[in-house]
C-alpha cells in the first residue's frame, strides 16, 4: 500500500561546535505511519526531532511537511505545519489540573482571551476520550503518575491538529503494562490518520508497533525500511556497528578478596532484602527501570539516605554507613547521576574541583600546599585525559563526558576501594562513553571493586561482570553478564 | 473530602476559627459587629496589597519594592494635588497615584522582562531608590493638610450603625475599594487567558514559553499591575490617615508577602487563590487583634505569625517531601 506522505526530510546535516552529530539523513513518514527512529544514546535521534520541532536549525538539507516545504522551521511554524513532540518531560504544567493541561495550549494558539471552564473539562474529556483513556480532568498534574502524565501530553498533542506525533523515549519510565497501554495509544492514533515517529532504543517495543524502522548510528542513517525486513539480530547489529557477543568480558574469574558484603540491607519505602558481594577487580552492574530502588540502593551504599535495616561489611568487618563523611572515610567513592546538580562546582577550575575531596591530606596546619595540589592535579587531568589545554579553565568550559571524568578524578584522587558510580554515563557522547568504560575496566583491572548503576542496558552489559536486577525495591535476578543479552535483559527489566 | 482538607485554605481557615474561639471565649464583646468593622477597616490597606502580591508570586516571581511604589505615588499624588490645587475628588487622587504606581511598575518590568534579571534582586533595587528618590528629591515633610477630596473620602461610610449601648460604628468606604480590586483581580486570574498565563508562567516558565505564552508581555502587565495596586493603597492609607507621610508603608512589604504565603502561595511560584490569600491577611489581622484584646505584649504578634508560617508552609512541603521520597 502507497500511502500518501506526511513528512520528508532530506539530507539534514547539523554539527555543534564541530562534532558532526546528524549528516545527510533522509527520512520520509506516510500518513497514518507508525515509524521508528532506533540508534543508541547519542547517536542523533534526539536532534533530529529537535529539528523537525523547529527547535534546533539544521546546517543544510530541507524538510516538507504535508506538501510544503521549509528550510527550516521556527517552532511555532511547526506546531502550524501539525509536528507535535512530546518531550521526555512533557512540558506540562504541574500546578494545573488534567482539564486545563489538556486546553490551555489550543485556547493560547487560537488567541483566546476568556475561560470558560465548562468548556476546558469538555475539550479535555473529549480529547482523552480519543486516546481512549479515563483520567480524573480535576486532578493535578504534579500528582499524576508518569504513564499519565504523558497520556495528558498526548492528549494536548491531539487538539492541536496534529498530523505527526514524535514521541521522544516514551517508555523510559514505564512499566510493561504501560508501554502495552502506550502501544495501544500510538495504534488508535494512527488509525486516526495521525501519523507518529516513536524515537526508542528497546528493540522489543520497536518490533511491536513500527510499520518502518529507521537506524542512526553516530549521526549517519545507517539503515531504513520496513519492520519485516528487520529482526532483533539484524536491528542491533545496525543500532551497535558490532555484534552484541563483544560484551563478553574476558576478566570474567580474575577476582580478588572479598571487598564489600552487603545483607538484607533495606530502607523504608524504598528498597529492602538487597543482598550481595563485591570482589577486588570486579564490576557490579545494579540495574531497574526508574522507581525500582536503583538509586535510592545507590544513595544508602553512601550514606546519603542510610539504610534502616540490614548490614553492610566492608573487608570482613561489619560498618555503618550514616554519612557521606563516613563512606568516605571508609574508602568509598560515589558519582552521582546528575553530576550538574550534586557532584561538580562549574564555575570553578577543572584542578579545584579534582582536589576538594583530598583537601585534608593536600594541606599541613590548616594551610594548603599548592605544589601538591598542582601536581595531584596534573596527574589526574593526564591519566584520565581530560580534554582541556588548562587544569585552571572552569569545568563548564567542558563537554560532558570530560565533565564526567573530573567527578571520577575526584574520587579517584582519593584512592577508594569501592566506587559507586551511578549512571556513569548520562548525557555523554558515544565516544565518550566508551573511554569511560574502558577507563572502569582499568581501574577494576588494578583492584578496585566497582559497582555501576543504570538503565542503560547496553552500557551495564558492556562495563560489568555481573548483574542484579532491581524491580520494585527488591532485587529479581542475578545474571553473569556473559551468559545474558540485551533483548532478555530488557524483557526482565520491563516484567 | 480528603481534596478538600488537602488544601491549604481550609487549614488557614480552621485556624482562623480556632482563634476566633478562643478569643471569644476570654472577651465576650469580640464576636460583634464593632469588632467586625474595626477588623475590615484595618485589614483593607494590607489586603490591596496583598492581592498585588499574589498575582506576582502566582508568576513565580517575588516583589519587595511595592511599599515604597505606594509610599511614593502616595506622597507625590498628594503633594502635586495640594501645589496645583485640583484635590477635590478622590477618584482623581486614586488614578494619580494608581498611574504613577503604574509606571514605577514598568520600570520593575523592563528590567525583569526585557532584562531577565532575578525579581528579588530587581526590585530590593527597586525599594531603595524609589524610597531614596522620593526623600531626596520630592520631600521629607508630612502633608497634614490632605486634599479636600482625600479627606471627604475619609469621612465617608458605607454603614453606619448605632450600637445597644448608643454608640456609633462605621465601615468606611475604603473598604469598598478593596473589594472591587479583590473581584477585578479574582476574575482576572480565573476567567481569563492572561491570569491563567500568569500561573502557567509560575508552574513552568520553560513550558509556558515554548507553548507560547508571551513571556515578556505577561511579566510586564505583572509588575505594571501591582504597581497600579500599590499607588491605589497607598492613596487609601494616606486618605484614611488624612496624612501624607512620605516614611510610611515601607518596612510592612515582609508581612504582606507572609500573609500571601500563609494563605496558600508558594514562593516557588504557581500556587496560590485570592481566597486563600483575603484568607491569610484576615488570619494575621484577626492575630494582632486578639492578641492585643488578650493583653499579651504586641512584640508576641511577630512570633505568632512567623510560628504560623512555619507551621502553615512547612507541614504542605514537608509531606511533599515524604510523598517525593517515596516516589524516588
Amino acid at each position: 500500500m502507497e500511502s500518501q506522505v506526511e513528512v520528508r526530510l532530506e539530507g539534514i546535516s547539523k554539527s555543534f561546535a564541530g562534532v558532526q552529530a546528524l549528516e545527510g539523513v533522509d527520512l520520509t513518514i506516510g500518513k497514518g505511519e507508525i515509524a521508528c527512529l532506533a540508534g543508541e544514546n547519542g547517536s542523533g535521534k534526539s536532534t533530529l526531532v529537535k529539528i523537525l520541532a523547529g527547535v534546533l536549525r539544521p546546517d543544510s538539507g530541507s524538510i516538507e511537511i504535508g506538501g510544503r516545504r521549509y528550510p527550516h522551521l521556527h517552532p511555532i511554524e511547526a506546531v502550524r505545519a501539525g509536528v507535535q513532540v512530546i518531550y521526555q518531560d512533557f512540558s506540562l504544567f504541574p500546578n494545573f489540573t488534567v482539564a486545563e493541561n489538556i486546553s490551555f495550549n489550543q485556547a493560547l494558539s487560537s488567541r483566546r482571551r476568556l475561560v470558560r471552564w465548562r468548556e476546558v473539562r469538555e475539550v479535555a474529556r473529549g480529547a482523552l476520550a480519543k486516546v481512549g483513556a479515563t483520567i480524573d480532568l480535576d486532578a493535578r498534574v504534579e500528582d499524576l503518575a508518569v504513564a499519565d502524565k504523558q497520556i495528558v501530553a498526548i492528549a494536548r498533542a491531539l487538539l492541536q491538529d496534529a498530523r505527526l506525533i514524535a514521541m521522544d523515549e516514551p517508555t523510559t519510565a514505564l512499566t510493561e503494562r504501560e508501554v502495552r497501554a502506550l502501544l495501544d495509544i500510538i495504534r488508535r492514533l494512527k488509525r486516526d490518520g495521525v501519523s507518529v515517529l516513536f524515537i526508542s532504543h528497546k528493540l522489543r517495543e520497536i518490533f511491536a508497533v513500527c510499520d518502518k524502522i529507521a537506524v542512526l548510528r553516530n549521526g549517519r542513517k545507517v539503515a531504513d525500511g520496513p519492520g519485516s525486513a528487520f529482526d532483533l539480530a539484524s536491528l542491533s547489529l545496525h543500532m551497535l556497528g558490532r555484534r552484541l557477543e563483544s560484551h563478553a568480558h574476558s576478566r570474567v574469574g580474575s577476582r580478588g578478596e572479598e571487598l564489600m558484603r552487603v545483607e538484607r540491607l533495606g530502607r523504608a519505602q524504598q528498597f529492602s532484602d538487597v543482598s550481595f558481594t563485591l570482589h577486588a577487580g570486579e564490576v557490579l552492574g545494579i540495574t531497574g527501570l526508574l522507581g525500582s530502588g536503583r538509586t535510592a540502593l545507590a544513595k544508602a551504599l553512601f550514606g546519603l539516605a542510610p539504610a534502616d535495616r540490614g548490614g553492610i561489611a566492608l573487608g570482613g568487618r561489619p560498618v555503618r554507613i550514616g554519612s557521606p563523611q563516613e563512606a568516605i572515610a571508609l574508602g568509598l567513592g560515589y558519582v552521582p547521576s546528575d553530576r550538574l546538580t550534586e557532584g561538580l562546582f562549574l564555575p570553578q577550575s577543572i584542578g579545584h574541583n579534582i582536589v576538594v575531596g583530598s583537601l585534608d591530606e593536600l594541606s599541613s596546619g590548616g594551610l594548603l600546599e599548592r605544589e601538591r595540589v598542582r601536581g595531584l592535579t596534573e596527574e589526574w587531568v593526564r591519566r584520565l585525559a581530560v580534554r582541556t589545554p588548562d587544569a585552571d579553565m572552569p569545568v563548564q568550559s567542558l563537554s560532558g563526558g570530560n565533565q564526567q571524568r573530573v567527578v571520577l578524578a575526584r574520587w579517584l584522587a582519593r584512592n577508594p576501594r569501592v566506587l559507586v558510580l551511578n549512571g556513569p554515563t548520562v548525557g555523554v557522547d558515544v565516544g565518550s562513553k566508551a573511554e569511560i568504560h574502558d577507563i572502569i575496566a582499568r581501574l577494576a583491572a588494578g583492584g578496585m571493586g566497582i559497582i555501576v548503576i543504570s538503565d542503560d542496558i547496553p552500557e551495564i552489559l558492556a562495563a560489568c561482570d555481573r548483574i542484579l536486577v532491581m524491580q520494585a525495591g527488591r532485587v529479581v535476578e542475578e545474571v553473569e553478564s556473559a551468559t545474558v543479552d540485551e533483548d532478555r535483559l530488557a524483557a526482565r527489566l520491563a516484567s | 473530602m480528603a481534596r478538600l482538607f488537602a488544601r491549604n485554605e481550609t487549614l488557614v481557615t480552621l485556624i482562623l476559627l480556632a482563634f476566633c474561639a478562643v478569643t471569644a471565649a476570654i472577651d465576650p464583646h469580640f464576636l460583634s459587629v464593632p469588632t467586625l468593622f474595626d477588623l475590615l477597616r484595618n485589614a483593607t490597606v494590607m489586603a490591596i496589597f496583598s492581592v498585588g502580591v499574589l498575582l506576582v508570586l502566582a508568576s513565580g516571581g517575588i516583589d519587595v519594592s511595592f511599599t515604597a511604589i505606594a509610599a511614593f505615588a502616595m506622597y507625590v499624588a498628594t503633594k502635586a494635588m495640594v501645589a496645583l490645587g485640583f484635590g477635590d475628588s478622590m477618584l482623581v487622587a486614586i488614578l494619580l497615584a494608581g498611574g504613577i504606581g503604574l509606571l514605577l511598575g514598568l520600570i520593575n518590568g523592563f528590567f525583569i522582562a526585557t532584562m531577565k534579571l532575578p525579581t528579588m534582586i530587581v526590585t530590593l533595587g527597586t525599594l531603595n531608590a524609589f524610597q531614596g528618590f522620593l526623600l531626596t528629591f520630592v520631600g521629607t515633610a508630612l502633608i497634614t493638610q490632605v486634599p479636600l477630596g482625600m479627606r471627604s473620602f475619609s469621612r465617608t461610610m458605607l454603614v453606619r450603625m448605632e450600637t445597644a449601648d448608643g454608640s456609633i460604628v462605621s465601615l468606611p468606604v475604603a473598604f469598598l475599594i478593596l473589594v472591587i480590586v479583590a473581584t477585578v483581580t479574582g476574575l482576572l486570574l480565573n476567567r481569563t487567558m492572561l491570569g491563567r498565563s500568569i500561573y502557567a508562567l509560575g508552574g513552568a516558565p520553560e513550558s509556558a514559553a515554548r507553548v507560547g505564552v508571551r513571556v515578556v508581555a505577561v511579566q510586564y502587565f505583572i509588575y505594571a499591575y501591582v504597581g497600579a495596586l500599590s499607588g491605589i493603597a497607598g492613596i487609601v492609607h494616606g486618605a484614611m490617615a488624612r496624612v501624607a507621610n512620605p516614611f510610611d508603608l515601607v518596612g510592612l512589604e515582609l508581612s504582606v508577602i507572609a500573609a500571601v504565603v500563609l494563605g496558600g502561595a508558594r514562593l516557588s511560584g504557581g500556587h496560590g487563590t485570592l481566597f486563600g490569600t483575603l484568607l491569610g491577611v484576615a488570619l494575621v489581622v484577626v492575630i494582632n487583634n486578639s492578641l492585643i484584646t488578650l493583653g499579651i505584649p504586641t512584640t508576641w504578634q511577630n512570633v505568632v505569625t512567623g510560628l504560623l508560617i512555619l507551621i502553615g508552609t512547612g507541614l504542605p512541603a514537608f509531606r511533599a517531601k515524604l510523598a517525593a521520597q517515596r516516589a524516588g
